[in-house]
C-alpha cells in the first residue's frame, strides 16, 4: 500500500520536472492542495479503488499501479473533459449511497463488497439495493440523497469508468496509463517500436 | 484578390478525387484539389491505439477534430441526437490528403460482375431501391487495372476461382500469410473452399519508388511509418501535383457549389486555412467529398435554380446510404496463433459473394485485422465477464489464442436510410452538418446469418476449442454510414431514379460530377477503396477525353 502511494508522488514529481511549472503553478496560485488535474484527492482515492475492481492485481499490477486514475485524470482536462460533470456527481453519488448503507467510504469497504456494489452499480439496481439496507438498518435514506443518486448512478456511469479504465490500462503510455507497458507485458507483446522522426516521445510518460 | 478562374475544382482529395485529379491534370487541364485537412503524418499518433482512425476513443489521428466538426443522428424517429466525429455514430472518415487511403485496412477488392447486376442476378427485393449499376464489371475492368498499377497492389487470383476475369495481373505478389492464415487456409481446403491471400493496397516489394512492407502489428487505422501502404497521397496527388497542372489547396473547406441563372455550375464558395470565406471558379466542379459529405454538400447548395439542393429534384440525393453488414464469428483456441505479423488480415475466400441458396448476394469473409488490447477488451463470448479478475485473465490468456473471421455482407438499399441536412446545427464555419437516419433494409438479418455460420465453421473445422459468433443482424438497426458509406447519389440511366449519369455528371446540370463512393447503386460484398478509385479514373478518364475532344460541358 505504501510501496504505491510512493509510487504515485514519485510519478507526480517527475512529471514536475517536465512540466511541473505548467501544472503545479496554477494550483499554489490558487492554494489547491490536490494531486491530480481534475480530481480531488478524495476523489483520487475512490477512483483509485473502483479502477482496481475492474483489473485487479493478480500476478499482474492491477488498473492502479498501471496509473489509470492518472490516464482517467488527464483525459478528464483534455478529450474526455465533456464528462467531468457526470464524473464529479457520480463519485460523489457512489460515496453519498455508501455512506447510507454501509457508513463507510466506498474505498473502505471489504474488497467483496466493494465488488458487489459495483455489480449491482453495472446492473443499475443501486437505488432499490439502498433502500433495501436502508431499511434493515432502520436509518431511512432521505429523498434528496435518494434523488441525487437516482439522478447520478442510473445512467452508464459505470460503463464509462469501466470503458476508461480499460483504455488507460491497455492503451498506450503516452497518455498516462499503462505505466511501463504493463499490460504489453502481461499479454506477451513488445511493446511497439517508436518510429519517425519523433523518437523523443518514448519516453514521455506525462 | 481574386482566384484564378481554372478547368475543374475538385472538392475532396481521397480516393475518388485524387485520382481525378490526377486524370484531369495529366491531360492538361488546370486543376485545383480542396482538401479539408493537411498532409498526416506518422509521427504525430505512432502507434497510439487510443488516438488513431480505427479506435478513435481520445480523437480521430487524422481528422476530423471534434472542435469543428459535428453530425446530427436520428438513432429513432424524433430523437435527436448530436455525435463528434470521435463517437461511432458519426462515421469518420479521415480528413486529410489522402483520406482514408492514408489509414486504411488496405484491402483492394474488385466487385465481381453481379455486383453490378444485383436486381438482374437476384430479382427485387421487397422495401429495398435493389437496381443494377448502369456500367458494367466490363466497363470498369480497365479502370481497376489503372488503379492497381498507379497505386500499387500486391496480389495473385491464380487460387481464387471466382475471381473476376482481368486482363492484366497486379504488379506485385501477394503477402505471405501469417499463422492464424495458414491454418485457416488448410482448414478452408479440406471445407471444399477456395482460400486465397487477400489483395492488398501495400507493397510486398519495393514500388513506386516507396520501400516494402514491414508488416507491423498497427497497419490499420494509422499512416504507415515507412510509407508501403499505397494511397493517393503517395501517388497520384504528388502526380497531379507534378504536372504543374494542379494545385492543391489543403485546410480549406468547401461551403457550397456556386449556380449561375442558367442552371450552370460556376464553381465553389469555400473557407481557407484562415477561415476566410472565398470564392473559386471553373469551368466544371468534381465532388468527391465521400457519401455521407458530397450529399451534403450538394443539399447545401440550395439556389433559386436549385431550390432543394444541387440533383436533388426528385428527392433522391442522399437516399440509399449503405456500408456494409460486418459479420463473422470468433473462436478460442488451446495454442497461440498469434504471431505479431500485421496487419493480420491476410486471407480470404470469396466462395460465398453470390448465388447463395435463399439469400441475396453475400461477402468475402476474410481472417480479420489484428486487434490492438484496448479494441480486444470488447471481444469476448457472449456472457463472459467484461471486467473484474476474470475478465484480465481472459485478455491475458486469450490475447493470442483468439482467431477471427468476418466480412462484410451486401447491404440491401434502402431509400429510408438517408443523408440530409440539419439546419439548425451548423459546424464551425457556420455550414448545416450532415443528418443521418433511417433504417438499414431489414433483409440484412437472413444474409448475415449466413455468412456468420460459415465463418464459424470455418473456426470450428480449423479446431476452435470454443466458438461465437459476431455481427449478426437479429432486427432493425439504424442506417449506416461509416468508413465504406456509399450510395448516396446514386448513377442511373433514369434522372427520375437517380442523381447521376454513368460518368457522374449530376442529371440536372451540365458541369458538375461526382466521383467517390455516392455513385454506388451497391455496394458490394468487399471493402469498397479500390471500387472508388476506379470509379475516380472512369469519371476523371470520361472528363479529360471529352475536353480533349473540345467539349467544354456547357
Amino acid at each position: 500500500m505504501k510501496e504505491t502511494v510512493y509510487s504515485r508522488r514519485k510519478f507526480i514529481k517527475s512529471l514536475s520536472i517536465g512540466v511541473g511549472s505548467l501544472l503545479l503553478l496554477p494550483k499554489c496560485t490558487f492554494e489547491k492542495t490536490s494531486s491530480w488535474r481534475f480530481f480531488t484527492n478524495e476523489e483520487g482515492l475512490l477512483v483509485d479503488a473502483i479502477v482496481e475492481q475492474i483489473i485487479p492485481t493478480d500476478e499482474w499490477p492491477g488498473a492502479k499501479d498501471a496509473m489509470v486514475t492518472n490516464f482517467i485524470d488527464k483525459q478528464l482536462v483534455g478529450p474526455y473533459a465533456r464528462h467531468q460533470e457526470i464524473y464529479r456527481n457520480s463519485l460523489s453519488a457512489i460515496q453519498i449511497a455508501c455512506r447510507n448503507a454501509f457508513n463507510k467510504k466506498f474505498e473502505e469497504l471489504d474488497w467483496d463488497k466493494q465488488t458487489s456494489f459495483l455489480i449491482s452499480l453495472e446492473k443499475n439496481e443501486i437505488v432499490s439495493k439502498m433502500i433495501d439496507k436502508s431499511a434493515t438498518h432502520g436509518n431511512a435514506i432521505s429523498d434528496a440523497d435518494k434523488k441525487f443518486i437516482e439522478n447520478w448512478l442510473k445512467g452508464n456511469f459505470f460503463n464509462l469508468i469501466r470503458n476508461h479504465t480499460m483504455q488507460g490500462f491497455y492503451g498506450s503510455p503516452r497518455h498516462g496509463g499503462n505505466y511501463k507497458f504493463v499490460s504489453y507485458r502481461m499479454i506477451g507483446l513488445d511493446p511497439y517500436p517508436i518510429m519517425g522522426q519523433n523518437r523523443y516521445k518514448a519516453s514521455s510518460n506525462g | 484578390m481574386a482566384n484564378k478562374h481554372v478547368n475543374a475544382i475538385v472538392v475532396g482529395a481521397g480516393a475518388g478525387g485524387g485520382v481525378v485529379a490526377k486524370e484531369l491534370s495529366v491531360a492538361g487541364m488546370s486543376v485545383v484539389l480542396f482538401e479539408r485537412g493537411g498532409w498526416a503524418n506518422y509521427d504525430d499518433h505512432d502507434q497510439d491505439e487510443l488516438f488513431s482512425q480505427r479506435t478513435t476513443v481520445l480523437g480521430n489521428a487524422y481528422g476530423p477534430d471534434n472542435i469543428r466538426y459535428k453530425r446530427v443522428r436520428m438513432w429513432s424517429e424524433g430523437e435527436k441526437t448530436i455525435v463528434l466525429p470521435n463517437e461511432g455514430g458519426y462515421g469518420n472518415n479521415a480528413a486529410c490528403v489522402g483520406s482514408g487511403t492514408v489509414s486504411y485496412g488496405a484491402m483492394a477488392w474488385r466487385f465481381m460482375p453481379e455486383d453490378f447486376k444485383m436486381k438482374s442476378t437476384y430479382g427485387p427485393v421487397e422495401g429495398s431501391t435493389l437496381e443494377d449499376w448502369p456500367i458494367s464489371y466490363e466497363d470498369l475492368e480497365p479502370c481497376y487495372e489503372k488503379a492497381e498499377w498507379e497505386i500499387g497492389v500486391a496480389g495473385d487470383d491464380s487460387l481464387n476461382p471466382f475471381a473476376p476475369p482481368r486482363r492484366k495481373p497486379r504488379p506485385m505478389p501477394p503477402f505471405e500469410h501469417n499463422k492464424e492464415a495458414q491454418l485457416l487456409q488448410a482448414t478452408a481446403k479440406r471445407l471444399g473452399w477456395y482460400p486465397f491471400p487477400i489483395p492488398m493496397l501495400r507493397n510486398s516489394i519495393p514500388y513506386g519508388g516507396r520501400p516494402q512492407c514491414y508488416r507491423i502489428r498497427g497497419c490499420v487505422g494509422f499512416a504507415c511509418p515507412v510509407n508501403a501502404k499505397c494511397g493517393t497521397h503517395n501517388t497520384v496527388i504528388p502526380v497531379a501535383i507534378a504536372t504543374g497542372n494542379c494545385e492543391l489547396r489543403i485546410n480549406c473547406v468547401v461551403s457550397e457549389i456556386n449556380v449561375n441563372n442558367s442552371g450552370n455550375i460556376t464553381g465553389v464558395t469555400y473557407f481557407d486555412e484562415k477561415n476566410k470565406k472565398q470564392t473559386q471558379t471553373a469551368d466544371i466542379v468534381v465532388v468527391a467529398g465521400s457519401a455521407t459529405e458530397t450529399a451534403r454538400l450538394l443539399l447545401n447548395s440550395k439556389s433559386s435554380f436549385f431550390p432543394a439542393g444541387i440533383g436533388n429534384e426528385n428527392d433522391w440525393v442522399g437516399r440509399n446510404l449503405q456500408d456494409h453488414a460486418y459479420c463473422g464469428a470468433a473462436g478460442i483456441f488451446d495454442y497461440e496463433l498469434y504471431d505479431d505479423k500485421g496487419p493480420g488480415a491476410s486471407i480470404a475466400i470469396s466462395d460465398f459473394n453470390h448465388h447463395n441458396p435463399g439469400i441475396v448476394g453475400g461477402g468475402v469473409i476474410c481472417n480479420e485485422f489484428n486487434a490492438l488490447p484496448y479494441l480486444f477488451t470488447g471481444i469476448r463470448p457472449p456472457g463472459s465477464a467484461r471486467w473484474g479478475a476474470e475478465h484480465k485473465k481472459f485478455q491475458r490468456e486469450n490475447y493470442k489464442r483468439i482467431g477471427r473471421v468476418q466480412g462484410p455482407y451486401q447491404e440491401m438499399p434502402s431509400f429510408e436510410a438517408r443523408v440530409d441536412v440539419d439546419n439548425e446545427v451548423r459546424d464551425f464555419w457556420g455550414i448545416p452538418v450532415c443528418r443521418i437516419s433511417g433504417r438499414a433494409s431489414i433483409k440484412d438479418a437472413e444474409g448475415t446469418a449466413f455468412m456468420a455460420d460459415k465463418a464459424e465453421k470455418w473456426l470450428l473445422e480449423a479446431g476452435a476449442i470454443q466458438t461465437w459468433k459476431t455481427g449478426v443482424v437479429t432486427g432493425e438497426r439504424p442506417a449506416g454510414g461509416g468508413q465504406h458509406q456509399a450510395g448516396t447519389c446514386r448513377m442511373g440511366n433514369d434522372p427520375k431514379t437517380s442523381v447521376c449519369d454513368k460518368f457522374g455528371r449530376v442529371h440536372s446540370t451540365p458541369n458538375l460530377f461526382v466521383a467517390d463512393g455516392s455513385l454506388h447503386v451497391t455496394n458490394g460484398g468487399f471493402n469498397p477503396a479500390l471500387t472508388i478509385m476506379a470509379l475516380g479514373y472512369w469519371v476523371g478518364g470520361h472528363i479529360a477525353g471529352e475536353w480533349q475532344k473540345g467539349n467544354r460541358f456547357k
